[in-house]
Formats: structure tokens, C-alpha cells, sequence
């Protein structure tokens, strides 16, 4: 009876979104596929010159270096910060002193922006450097993709960690109890009841920190800016490097096929994910 | 035994303290190196505290405001997410009921559209999403809030619908009975029920549009207008050099209000936070 | 009935949806108008107010933006995508043309063309008059004289690379002595001032080697020149004022600084720092000397060329070309425009109109013209490509923190090779 009711209210309740949702996403998705496949500076020079983009990616040789740094960035930074996250949950719910203060402290980084959050760390990660007598950011690729790496923990660990200690105090303490009683050691709980009953929250962080550390860009861009020489450049920044940066006909192109690749990327590891997540709902 | 738990309690006390320092060691450095003179604001110097001859008051926070018209930028920001985050939770949740209630093949298409977005790179759509907006004039701070719709109704309709989906429809119905119109139903029953979700999906979508950098920056008529994060980007470089002092300064003018809403609102960002994940 | 109010409020909402775009549009005039992408951040104030005041002359309205530094690709390319484009933008000389010569309107019959004292200060595509230049400038070693002097040498005494680098060394070791903190400035490697040795002081070795060779553009180059090159980059980075691997985030600003605090003796930059120097120095106190290279010291001048050519974009509207046109003629003729241009810029334009600069490091460029030297020509407007320049840029911040000379060569010779092959 509801859906009868409101069916021709449609342009009330979903024509602004859909209005909205064809200019924001929709129309400039099919046209930026289209225009993959083209050579272009602005909409009204466009040539087409069918898959000649794509083979120009593969030659790039700057693609393949982001494109392998990006899939390393990925892994290792959503390794560190899963790991930390649960041991910090870990810690906060075992109910000591100051627990709400800390979970305050560890969560704020997350509200701040990409750009600035690059330029605090850009202050703090070289003026340490000088200390150390070390190459600074720009300079070095391997201290540019450590100080990456420190920045996103610092900004994602207590997004994460929040997850985790909503999952943890869902498991109830009476099973925690049952087990201690049959004298199953701190070690066990952990392992085979804690660990196993967050399963799902274990999934939405690895979902969310390697989606996040596929599509860095803003942190990217101000705390390194690809130095030296594209070293440190992950694909967003490549993408829009190329698209915006490089003069000449052709590169408008090639970026919009690099920027498809990419997108082709995200959406296999999400689908991957996606079935993960389901089998595991099985499993349950 | 629990004496043993207190003492590796104290123990984990510290450690957690100290950890805690560090992580706001950042954004205090920030703030006391805002308040030195700009050639004290070395890349060795970041560490110092001001003494008396570094010392700078509020000089700098004043040049960032005054130089930059960073005051226009916070003005453009905050009417820029104010008005993208209100849009976008009236016009999804709205979109959300309908899909739900109305479960013909075409919401579910538009569905299953919106979720897609969601994983959609924005590098994929940058050009001709900026190309569309110029064409249409969709780049005043204003105006902006229908890209922003568009380009973030997918999280906000796929969180509304999972919530949608668990309310019972008898409520409806009697008020349907009782002649209400969908509008009145709406406003009178859905928001109330709703209003836990609205408040998770304001705060994820408030994050992502006031600390957005690249969308505004190829979106918006850069001849008049600026954001935040656009203006602390042209410290670096303009004029020929970095104005380390001033650019500190609007860090901090960007960070403060940021926590003052987090300290306030703590409550309902954090389960903000955690319902938005359990969805997602 | 219920279905009519429904379609009529959907109506109103799709309504104000698109009434709310609509309203800049309209507000639009349709005398034309001007907008200028200025590539100079130095210049950025002294644009905005001659502007300002070209609006209260004639009432048409300018814009002037400013890219960021190292950003005015990246502004232009984007910029140039929207319906409300850049009238006026800039190219660096030939390479940079190649991209944009679709968009630029032929200046052959305009005013300002009729302008210009030579030809030379053109960029053309076969007939058509694509870019005209709007500035000259040169640099070299600004020095303060005042420490020189405290040091006991005199200009005369630095007449080649060997009486530089000898005065330098010596400034050096007794820096503690005369209360300096080097004898140049820090060779800052930050992106707001690389620019002074990937661009600048690489122009040398490509300048003697094209003489050498007699061409004026090559697809490889040799690097013949390139130990002198080091030689002087050298010199700049052990008689500084800091460390060499402190360098990659020294700033133009940090530089500027040393030398405005007389920290420093030389400080390697143009003719557009004269605006910022004279808020401190007298004219006595400044002089520009040629980057002493090692291989015609003896007639080596000032380097002086342009890379600034404006073009105008053929696809903005008729009247809004047209004003474009007009402003641009107006600001090297006018009073207020030569002036501005001459005082608060500090530029040499190649106009018949131009008044003379007060710029003291213009007057020597002239002064050094008459004496008989040669000017060196800016060939870095034959830089493959931004590309480029950025690789050299990095392996000249890696080789003052220690790294290998070799990676400089490479990035110079075969990096040019490389983005010459990609640019065609």
C-alpha cells in the first residue's frame, strides 16, 4: 500500500537525487569511458584513436612504477594500521583508567584533510630528518614512502580502531567467562574467541584500509608530490599528474586510460572483497 | 590476582598516555610554531618552542587572514559543506524510502547504480565531471552542492536504504489511513526514525566535503572563489616561496573548529562512525 | 488532482534546480571582458592593480589569476577546458607553442604587433604571429658590494671563473671573520626556486654548445659544457651557507632572505628580483655579474632573453578578444601601463613605448651591451620539456646531498633525448 501510494510521487522523492546523480556521476563516467579512447586537450578537439591510449599506459614506464608502489602502499599500510588498530582496541576495552580520553586522542587525525594533513607531516617528518642528518622527503623515495606510510596510520588507526572496539564489546563476556572458567588461557580467548567473534568487523577495516590506500591522493600530493621524480608517486597522483600536468596533445588521453585501468582495479578488489564477505556471512 | 590486574593496568595507563602524546604532538607542534616568526619556522627549527625572539603572537594568523583572504575561504567552505551535507540528506533519504518502498526493477537499478559509485575512483570522472559543471555553472560555492549530490548520493542512499529496510511498514500505513500525504509521512514519521542514520551519514559526508581538495579545485570558478584546503596549497609556492608562518597559522584556523565540533559532538561521531562501517 | 500537485511540486524543484545555475550565466555582459592567467607570482600584485586600474579607465573588467608557482600548466590546461576560458595566457617560447598553438588567435594585424621594436621578440607558427614576448630580462650573480668590498675585492677583481671561484673560496674561509654565513646564498632545491639552476644556470653548457655547433635546437644534446657546469654548481653548493643536504628544502624565500640579511655575498637570479632587493639595498650597494662559465669568460654578458610570450585564445568570443587586444596594447603605451610595467614590475619591454626602468640591473645589462660583451641567449625556451627540467632538478638535489654526477649527466643528455623523441 505504501509503495502504491508514494510510486508517482517520484519526481518529489527521487528525481533531484537522480537529476543530481546523472550530472555528478553518471553522464561523466560513460563520457570519461568514451574519452579513453580519444586524444583531446578540451572536449572540442576530440579525435578517435581507438585502444592507441591504452598501449601508450603500458609503455609509460612511470604507470607501472605507481601502479606496483600503490599495490605495495596498499598492503603493507593496511597490515600496519589493522594491526595497531585491534591492539589499541584491545587495550581500550579492557576497561582502564582514561579509556574514553585515549579513544578521543587516537580518532581525531581522521578529521583532518588530506592536504593539510600532508603539510603537518611534511613540517615534522623533515625537520627529523635534518636531525638525523637523513635525506629529506623530496629527496629520498624510501623516506617519502615511509613518511606515507606513518601519515596514514596516524590519520587512519583510530578510525579503524573504533571499528574494532564496537566489534570487541559485542562479544559477550559471559562466553569470555565460560571459557576462563574451563581455564582456557589469556592467549586462547584471544585467539580462538575474540579474534574469531570480530571476523566481520576484520573485513570492513581491510576493505576500508585498502580501498583508502589505493585512492590516496591528497596526502599524497602534499606531503611528497610524487619526488623525486615521480618516485613516490602513487596512481591517483600519476593520473591526475599526467592528465593536468604534462603538456601535449596526446597525455589527456592516456591519463583517462590510466584513470579507467584504475577504476577497473578498485572495483576487482572490492568485488573480491565482496565475496570474501559473504562467504564469511555463510560461514556464521 | 587483582592486584596483579591493577598493576598491569597502571602499566597499560602509561603506555596508552604516552602514546597519546605522541599522537598530538603533530597538531601541538603546529600550533606553537604558528605562533613564532617565520625565519624561526626552520626545517631544523620546527622543534623549538618560541622564546622571546621567535615569539610572534598572532601576527601570523593575522596575515593569513588579511594576505589570503582566508576569511572568504573559510566562508566558502562552510557554505560549500553546510549546503552539499543538508542537500544530500534530504534528497537521499528521501531516494532511499522510495527505493525501498517502491521495489520495482528500476529503483533497484538505480540501486545497484548508486552502490557502484561508491567504488568509483573520483580521478576516473575529474575531467568531465569538471567539464559538465562548467557547462551547466554548477561552480559557485553556492551552486557546487548539486555536484556534490550527484557525485555523493551513492554512500548516503546505500546507508539509508540498509537502515529503511528495518522499519516496519504498519506506522506508515496508519498514517496513510489517516490521510496523511507521502510528504507528511515523511517529514512526521521517517525522520524521526531515521534521525541516528541521518546524524552518521551527516558526519561522514561533512568529513569528505569540507577536507575535499581535488574536486573543488577543478570544479570551482578558481577566479573568484577559494577553499580551505585550495588556499593553504597556494602558501606553497605563490609569491615565489613558502610563507611558512601565515600557512601554520591556517593550518590551525582549518583545525580548530574541526575539533571544537569533535570534542562537542564526540558522541554521535563516534557511532557515527561505527553504524556507517557496519553498513558499509 | 493529488497527481497534479505532485507533478507540480516536482516541477518546482527541478526548477529551482536549474534556476539556481542559471543566474551567472545572465549576469553576464555582453561587452567583452578580459582574463589574464599570469605566470608570475612576483608579479601578482602589480597585475591586480593595473588592472584595477585599466577597469576604472575604460570600464571593462579584467581578471587576474596567478598560478601557484610550478602550477601553470596545470591551471592553464584545466582552465583552458572551461567555458569561461583564459583570454590571455602565456607559452615559454617554442615548446611550449607546440601545445597551445590551435588555441592562439594570429597577432599579425593586432596593435600591440605593430608594436614591438623587433620581430625577434615573436613566436610564430609558419605566418601567424602566435606569441608576442612582453618582457626582457636577465640574470646573473647579484652581489652585494657593500661585503664585498668589507672583503677587499673589488667587481673588477672577478673578471672570469677562476677569479670567482678564487674570491668565493676565500670569502668562505674567512666567513666567521667578516660575519657572513657563506659566500652564496643556499642553492635552495625547493620547487619555488630549482627553477634557478635546472633552468637558468642549465641554459650555459646548452648555450655554448650551441654556439659551438652553430645551431639554435637540437634532439640530442652532448653535454660538452656540462664539467662546467658542475664546476660552478659546485661552487654554489661548498661556498654556501648551509649544507648540501639541506638543500632540497631550502626555499627562493631562504635564499632571498640570506641575501637581503647579508648573510651571503652572491645570489644567483634576475632582474625581477630588483623590486624586493631595493626595499633593503641602495642602487650603490647592488650589481649583477655574468655566471662566469669557464669558457668565454672574457666576453661573456649578462644571460638576457625572454621566456614570457602572450598569446591570445582564438576560441574566447569576438568581443572578449577584442578587449583582450586592447588591454594588451593599452599596458605597453599607455603612461599608467609602461610605468607600471617599468616600476612596479621592474620588466624591460620590447615596445617603442616603453619608458626606461629604474631596475639597476637592467641599466647594467645595457651597460655590459655597450661595453662589448655578448648577452647570453635564453635557450631553455628549447627545453625539451618540463619533464625535463624536473629530471635534472632531482639528480641536482641528489648530487648536493651526496650523490653522483653521473645521474646529472644522464638526466641532461639522455633525459633530452628521451622527451625530445616523446614531444613530436
Amino acid at each position: 500500500m505504501v509503495g502504491k501510494t508514494i510510486k508517482k510521487w517520484w519526481p518529489v522523492f527521487v528525481l533531484p537525487t537522480l537529476a543530481a546523480f546523472l550530472i555528478g556521476f553518471l553522464w561523466p563516467f560513460i563520457w570519461g569511458i568514451y574519452l579513453s579512447f580519444c586524444k583531446f586537450t578540451t572536449v572540442k578537439d576530440v579525435t578517435f584513436v581507438g585502444l592507441s591510449n591504452y598501449s601508450k599506459v603500458f609503455m609509460d614506464s612511470s604507470f607501472s612504477h605507481s601502479f606496483w608502489l600503490t599495490v605495495a602502499f596498499a598492503f603493507i599500510s593496511s597490515l600496519l594500521i589493522n594491526v595497531l588498530a585491534f591492539s589499541i582496541a584491545l587495550a581500550l576495552t579492557k576497561g582502564y583508567k582514561g579509556t574514553n580520553i585515549f579513544r578521543t586522542v587516537f580518532f581525531m587525525p581522521n578529521l583532518i584533510g588530506g592536504i593539510v594533513l600532508g603539510y603537518i607531516w611534511q613540517t615534522l617528518i623533515n625537520g627529523l630528518l635534518t636531525i638525523w642528518g637523513q635525506p629529506l622527503l623530496k629527496l629520498s623515495a624510501r623516506n617519502g614512502f615511509i613518511g606515507m606510510l606513518i601519515l596514514l596510520m596516524w590519520q587512519q588507526i583510530g578510525y579503524m580502531m573504533i571499528i574494532y572496539v564496537a566489534g570487541l564489546n559485542n562479544v559477550s563476556p559471559d562466553l569470555i567467562e565460560a571459557a576462563q572458567i574451563d581455564g582456557a588461557t589469556s592467549r586462547q580467548i584471544l585467539f580462538k574467541i575474540k579474534i574469531p567473534m570480530i571476523m566481520p568487523s576484520v573485513t570492513i577495516c581491510t576493505f576500508l584500509t585498502l580501498t583508502n590506500g589505493f585512492k590516496m591522493f591528497d596526502q599524497n600530493l602534499s606531503l611528497t608530490g610524487g619526488d623525486p621524480g615521480k618516485q613516490s608517486q602513487l596512481l591517483a597522483l600519476n593520473i591526475y599528474d599526467t592528465f593536468y600536468a604534462r603538456s601535449g596533445a596526446q597525455w589527456k588521453g592516456i591519463g583517462q586510460a590510466k584513470a579507467v585501468i584504475f577504476f577497473i582495479l578498485v572495483v576487482a578488489i572490492a568485488l573480491i572483497q565482496l565475496k570474501a564477505t559473504s562467504s564469511k556471512e555463510v560461514q556464521q | 590476582m587483582t592486584e596483579k590486574k591493577s598493576k598491569s593496568g597502571i602499566v597499560a595507563t602509561i603506555i596508552l598516555s604516552i602514546i597519546s602524546l605522541l599522537w598530538i604532538y603533530p597538531i601541538v607542534m603546529i600550533l606553537f610554531n604558528s605562533l613564532k616568526v617565520e625565519s624561526a619556522i626552520t626545517t631544523a627549527g620546527v622543534f623549538q618552542l618560541p622564546n622571546s625572539e621567535t615569539w610572534n603572537g598572532l601576527k601570523n594568523f593575522v596575515a593569513s587572514v588579511t594576505q589570503m583572504d582566508f576569511l572568504k575561504s573559510f566562508w566558502y567552505s562552510l557554505v560549500i559543506s553546510v549546503m552539499s551535507v543538508v542537500l544530500i540528506l534530504l534528497c537521499c533519504s528521501m531516494c532511499a524510502w522510495y527505493i525501498v518502498r517502491v521495489n520495482g526493477a528500476l529503483s533497484k537499478a538505480f540501486y545497484y547504480l548508486c552502490v557502484f559509485s561508491m567504488v568509483v575512483p573520483f580521478q576516473m570522472v575529474m575531467f568531465t565531471l569538471a567539464k559538465t559543471a562548467d557547462t551547466l555553472k554548477l561552480n559557485t560555492p553556492y551552486n557546487i552542492c548539486i555536484i556534490y549530490l550527484g557525485f555523493g548520493a551513492g554512500l548516503a542512499v546505500f546507508m539509508f536504504t540498509g537502515f529503511v529496510k528495518g522499519i516496519p511498514l504498519e506506522i506508515e500505513e496508519a498514517a496513510l489511513i489517516d490521510g496523511c500525504n507521502p510528504l507528511q509521512v515523511y517529514f512526521k514519521i521517517l525522520i524521526p526514525i531515521l534521525k541516528p542514520t541521518i546524524i552518521s551519514t551527516a558526519i561522514l559526508e561533512l568529513m569528505w566535503v569540507w577536507n575535499d581538495y581535488l574536486l573543488p579545485t577543478l570544479v570551482l570558478d578558481i577566479k573568484k572563489y577559494r577553499t580551505i584546503p585550495m588556499a593553504i596549497q597556494y602558501f606553497r609556492g605563490s609569491f615565489g616561496h613558502v610563507q611558512m608562518g601565515p600557512m601554520m597559522a591556517s593550518i590551525m584556523i582549518d583545525i580548530i573548529p574541526i575539533i571544537i565540533v569533535y570534542l562537542v559532538c564526540q558522541k554521535y561521531i563516534i557511532e557515527g562512525v561505527v553504524a556507517g562501517a557496519v553498513k558499509g | 488532482m493529488k497527481m497534479k500537485k505532485v507533478t507540480a511540486l516536482g516541477m518546482a524543484v527541478l526548477m529551482a534546480a536549474t534556476v539556481i545555475p542559471a543566474v551567472p550565466a545572465m549576469a553576464e555582459e555582453a561587452a567583452g571582458k578580459v582574463y589574464y592567467l599570469n605566470f608570475k607570482p612576483e608579479q601578482d600584485e602589480a597585475w591586480q592593480n593595473l588592472a584595477a586600474a585599466y577597469t576604472e579607465e575604460t570600464g571593462v573588467p579584467v581578471t587576474v589569476v596567478t598560478a601557484a608557482s610550478g602550477q601553470y600548466e596545470t591551471t592553464l590546461q584545466s582552465e583552458m577546458a572551461k567555458s569561461d576560458a583564459p583570454t590571455l595566457f602565456q607559452v615559454n617560447g617554442p615548446v611550449g607553442l607546440k601545445n597551445w598553438k590551435d588555441y592562439c588567435y594570429d597577432l599579425s594585424g593586432s596593435d600591440i604587433y605593430s608594436q614591438l621594436t623587433s620581430d625577434a621578440f615573436t613566436v610564430k607558427d609558419g605566418d601567424a604571429v602566435d606569441g608576442i614576448a612582453y618582457v626582457i630580462e636577465s640574470y646573473g650573480l647579484i652581489t652585494n658590494k657593500t661585503l664585498l668590498e668589507k672583503a677587499g675585492y673589488t667587481l673588477d677583481d672577478i673578471k672570469s671563473f677562476d677569479d670567482l671561484k678564487k674570491v668565493a673560496d676565500d670569502i668562505q674561509a674567512r666567513k666567521d671573520e667578516l660575519g657572513i654565513k657563506g659566500a652564496f646564498t643556499c642553492a635552495g632545491m625547493d620547487s619555488s626556486s630549482d627553477w634557478r639552476f635546472k633552468t637558468h644556470l642549465a641554459n650555459l653548457p646548452i648555450y655554448y654548445e650551441y654556439k659551438e655547433d652553430g645551431v639554435d635546437d637540437t634532439d640530442a644534446i652532448k653535454g660538452t659544457y656540462l664539467d662546467n657546469y658542475k664546476n660552478v654548481f659546485d661552487l654554489y653548493i661548498t661556498d654556501s651557507t648551509c649544507e648540501g643536504a639541506e638543500l632540497s628544502a631550502k626555499t627562493a624565500d631562504d635564499s632571498r632572505n640570506e641575501f637581503v640579511n647579508s648573510e651571503a655575498v652572491f645570489y644567483q637570479n634576475g632582474s625581477w628580483e630588483y623590486g624586493e632587493l631595493s626595499k633593503t639595498f641602495s642602487d650603490d650597494e647592488l650589481a649583477m655579474i655574468p655566471i662566469y662559465f669557464g669558457v668565454d669568460d672574457a666576453n661573456e654578458g649578462l644571460a638576457t632573453g625572454t621566456e614570457n610570450f602572450w598569446c591570445v585564445n582564438k576560441n574566447a568570443a569576438e568581443e572578449d578578444i577584442q578587449a583582450t587586444l586592447d588591454f594588451m596594447n593599452w599596458c605597453v603605451t599607455s603612461e599608467t601601463g609602461t610605468k607600471s610595467m617599468a616600476d612596479d614590475m621592474g620588466f624591460t619591454i620590447p615596445f617603442k613605448t616603453a619608458q626606461a626602468s629604474n631596475n639597476v640591473f637592467v641599466k647594467q645589462d645595457a651597460g655590459y651591451t655597450e661595453a662589448g660583451l655578448t648577452p647570453v641567449s635564453w635557450n631553455f625556451t628549447t627545453m625539451p620539456s618540463e619533464e625535463w627540467k624536473n629530471g635534472v632538478g632531482t639528480a641536482l638535489t641528489a648530487y648536493a646531498a651526496g650523490g653522483s654526477w653521473d645521474d646529472v649527466v644522464s638526466a641532461f643528455v639522455d633525459g633530452w633525448a628521451t622527451e625530445k623523441a616523446l614531444a613530436e
